[in-house]
């Protein structure tokens, strides 16, 4: 076992992408992420590998797809509207079929917003920030130590898809303190060579290309068919997600992801010695979204579905889309950087659980 | 004993826990106290969010006005000199980490040269970049160059957050007290969590602070 160390988020970003083999790593600053960077300038240098400083973040999302395109490991980094400015570049990583790992540290929003922490960014993370029809795997971690592993994780899942993948944690995610330790990992996954970099012609008769235009339209069409081939099995491979408390009956599920399924672990705590049970699905995968854990719980929850969240009500579509009418949803969220508390939340799920009993 | 004391340490050693400890604990010796959030570096987890608890203590808090506090710049408090000019007060400077952190001191060189200060520099050795004495001695010469200024005391604030254990802290305490040989420089205490102040005492035997834990995310702070 390797010894536990204590890290902010953001620096276990790093050096979990460091673990993973990341080669380079292009980056811009932006509160409440910079540490990454930060982290990053000192460790990568030591390792011999590449650290940049782009000139803005949408050169450092196309670095990001120069340095795939040539076959090696790479991940950027940025808070929100430092996100809304690579998505052009996701949309072309996608198409261009290129791993590669980005990291969103939410911060509030719309516009410049506010770097205090959100999850305002679910729609942009899930629905495709970028244009056209592209999926990527988005991981939401909830502690540092999920977050390494996550960030672990995502390289493998970019390389095996060929795909973007996007590692979101809301502010507090970054810049908190915790134990953590970086296991030596040894992917069971079966990772295809990259044969198609362009890294040179070593031995091969054509140069490989990297590109996302399609000029004729049946040449575009079959390329997006066998894009939604492709996500239909990461949707059926890669769907994560964690069900607390939901031994027996519950009067109400609580869906809740990212730091503040933890809050809600101490919410539900709370009400147990009230005497109410509440159970929580967190999806780890946010796309792909955990469907089955709604299927798999349904007949347990008395009530219905809560979705609770850092936002005004995003993942809430999932939610009702995943319960699909069989039970009653309802939200309860709070956006600009503001935090729910335990208490907050126990007061609004006796709001409702006294209201239907 | 100097009037002045100033907390600095690398990036996440757990500086602003000891200062807010260390002003909280002049103001129960019933002494005039103010504490200065010099921290240019952490958007989060502050002094400054603290604000409100300290002043009902009756100590002075200097920080960034509240509307300004999320700002996204850097900013040392406009009223921080008051620490300076005003001698009535026991003042305890929270100086952000690393040397990025320290070079908010290097403006007030000319009053650190016309007053005797206290700098202290917090060591975690469970902190990755920390690990080892010959890393902290480097941290603390960058620190020293950036501030322009001489670390006095070595801290010992070795914990792993909320899973600390004793044998931690006493394999912290020894590598501060290799640093503390190498470089001459002597060991004012070592922090622990309160509840675990007792039983460091009775392995480590020296100079002991006991600290109550401020910088908590959501979760944890209502159970405790």
């Amino acid at each position: 076992m390797a010894k536990k160390v204590l890290m902010k988020g953001n620096e276990a970003i790093g050096e979990a992408a460091i673990h993973a083999g990341c080669q380079c790593f292009f980056g811009y600053p932006i509160t409440p992420q910079t540490e990454v960077a930060a982290y990053m300038s000192r460790r990568m240098p030591q390792v011999g590998r590449v650290f940049l400083q782009a000139e803005s973040e949408v050169a450092a999302i196309n670095m990001v797809y120069g340095a795939s395109g040539a076959g090696v490991r790479v991940m950027t980094s940025s808070s929100s509207p430092g996100i809304s400015l690579k998505s052009e570049g996701i949309s072309y990583i996608a198409g261009a079929e290129l791993p590669c790992v980005i990291i969103n540290i939410v911060r509030g929003g719309p516009g410049l917003g506010g770097i205090q922490p959100a999850q305002s960014d679910y729609f942009q993370a899930t629905k495709g920030g970028g244009h056209g029809d592209y999926r990527m795997v988005v991981y939401a971690p909830s502690s540092v130590q999920e977050l390494v592993d996550l960030v672990q994780e995502a390289f493998d899942v970019a390389d095996q898809y060929r795909n973007p993948v996007m590692v979101m944690g809301d502010g507090m995610l970054g810049q908190m303190m915790e134990p953590v330790e970086f296991k030596e990992r040894q992917t069971t996954r079966n990772l295809p060579e990259k044969t198609w970099a362009a890294n040179g012609l070593r031995g091969r008769q054509n140069h490989n290309v990297i590109n996302s235009l399609f000029l004729k339209p049946e040449e575009l069409e079959a390329h997006n068919r066998k894009l939604q081939a492709k996500y239909a099995e990461i949707e059926k491979n890669e769907v994560k997600y964690e069900l607390y408390n939901f031994d027996g009956e519950v009067d109400l599920a609580i869906v809740s992801y990212g730091t503040l399924a933890r809050i809600c672990k101490n919410a539900i705590k709370m009400l147990e010695k009230e005497g109410i049970k509440v159970g929580l699905i967190r999806p780890i995968t946010l796309w792909p979204y955990p469907k089955k854990a709604f299927d798999e719980v349904m007949d347990k929850v008395k009530v219905g579905f809560i979705s609770i969240e850092m936002s005004e009500g995003q993942m809430v579509e999932d939610v009702k889309l995943s319960v699909n009418g069989r039970k009653p949803v309802f939200f309860y969220g709070r956006s600009g950087g503001m935090v729910p508390t335990p208490a907050e939340i126990a007061k609004k799920i006796k709001e409702i659980v006294g209201g239907a009993k | 004993m100097s009037r002045i004391r100033v907390f600095t340490g690398h990036f996440g050693s757990g500086k602003t826990e000891i200062a807010i400890n260390y002003a909280l604990k002049l103001n129960e010796e019933g002494k005039k106290v103010a504490i200065a959030d010099l921290d240019i570096v952490n958007p989060y987890f502050c002094t400054r969010d603290q604000t409100e608890y300290l002043e009902e203590k009756g100590i002075k808090v200097i920080a960034t006005p509240k509307e300004f506090s999320n700002a996204e710049l850097g900013t040392v408090p406009l009223n921080t000199l008051t620490v300076f000019n005003d001698k009535s007060y026991e003042v305890v400077l929270d100086v952000g980490g690393d040397d990025q952190g320290a070079v908010a001191l290097g403006q007030y060189n000319k009053y650190f040269r016309e007053e005797d200060y206290d700098m202290y520099f917090v060591i975690n050795t469970t902190r990755p970049l920390t690990s080892d004495a010959n890393s902290i001695i480097k941290y603390i010469d960058e620190i020293q160059r950036a501030s322009r200024l001489k670390v006095k005391y070595l801290v010992n604030n070795t914990n792993l957050s909320y899973e600390t254990t004793v044998d931690m802290i006493k394999e912290g305490y020894e590598i501060v007290k290799e640093v503390s040989e190498k470089i001459n420089i002597p060991i004012a205490f070592t922090a622990v969590r309160e509840d675990l102040a007792l039983q460091v005492k009775e392995e480590i035997g020296e100079n002991i602070f006991p600290i109550k834990i401020f910088m908590l995310p959501p979760w944890r702070r209502e159970l405790e």
